[in-house]
């Protein structure tokens, strides 16, 4: 049972918490072409891009099959660590103050703002023009998804608990934003991002070196020792770039 | 082709933000490589300059930032 939790649990909770983060964005720039332009263009954006994120799963997902593993394990180890510590970065420089947070009331206000604009400019094409914006913020912020499900089970048997984690955060983000009927501010995206750059970090480490042939004392756990090892380093970094808020870029 | 830019711009901007820290990574992973290609019995040591290498670049690359 442990042995289990510890080999499917890194990889559900990393695509459900990243799954959260960019879900939330999304369904900000959806609510805001809702806002503007009703239900219809912002819903059926929204559906025609999570029709094109699952035909990527369905096209990309099995083509890895035919990858011998360790080139697999390799590649994807590289790309998670690319991915994963660029989160982390993001995320330590956002904690220190260095660059600012992100504003989810902010970028609803700005993508409201630019379709009313287009409202003024051109009246006819807004629905078509309305759709598109949420197809794209759909297909863009679920980009980083898909990224994420397919290198979390491309390692191993890990399809269903890495599929099962977004889901259930897409899931959980629209019902709240069909609750709230507003942008979800209240979401703490940067702890969160600093989790999962942590998590991704780990896996990045431990399937890059699968890759290279390294065998981890501890298997599977050794993931767990390289996330406590990424969170140690992460507060160190906080601590020692850390700004007095009055300083921190706006 | 304006979505199209958009995602390709997307799909490169998931792994590569800071170009610096991108190349770090990079070179400790090719570190790492090369030791595992010339000693494949010692590969705690491939695995040791994985995890030390990674580390290192994230706590520079944030002190950099700093400044």
């Amino acid at each position: 049972m442990f042995s289990d939790w510890t080999h499917f649990g890194p990889a559900l909770t990393a695509t459900f918490l990243a799954s959260l983060v960019e879900a939330v964005e999304a369904l900000t720039i959806v609510l805001a072409v809702a806002t503007v332009r009703g239900w219809k263009p912002a819903g059926l954006g929204a559906i025609a891009g999570l029709l094109v994120l699952t035909l990527i799963v369905v096209l990309l997902g099995p083509l890895l099959n035919y990858v011998p593993l360790h080139l697999l394990q390799l590649t994807i180890g590289i790309l998670l660590l690319l991915f994963g510590m660029r989160w982390l970065r993001k995320a330590i420089l956002r904690s220190a103050g260095i660059i600012a947070l992100h504003d989810e009331t902010k970028l609803f206000a700005a993508e409201t703002a630019e379709l009313r604009e287009q409202e003024r400019l051109q009246e006819q094409k807004l629905d078509w023009i309305a759709g598109i914006a949420s197809f794209k913020a759909v297909l863009l912020e679920g980009l980083e998804v898909v990224f994420i499900v397919i290198a979390l089970s491309a390692g191993g048997d890990l399809l269903f608990p890495s599929a099962l984690g977004a889901i259930a955060a897409c899931v959980l983000v629209a019902i709240l934003g069909f609750v709230v009927r507003g942008p979800l501010a209240r979401v703490p995206e940067n702890t969160l991002k600093f989790a999962v750059g942590i998590m991704l970090s780990a896996f990045g480490i431990f399937w890059t070196g699968e890759g290279l042939g390294v065998d981890w004392p501890g298997a599977d756990f050794a993931i767990v020792v390289f996330a406590a090892l990424f969170l140690l380093v992460a507060v160190t970094a906080v601590a020692m770039v850390k700004r007095p808020v009055a300083e921190a870029h706006v | 082709m304006n979505i199209v830019s958009a995602i390709l711009k997307e799909l490169l901007g998931l792994f590569v933000d800071d170009g610096l820290l991108a190349l770090e990574i990079v070179a400790v992973v090719a570190v790492a490589a090369i030791v595992s290609w010339q000693f494949p019995e010692r590969s705690l040591v491939t695995g040791a300059i994985l995890v030390v290498g990674c580390l290192g670049a994230l706590l520079l690359n944030v002190r950099r930032a700093r400044r």
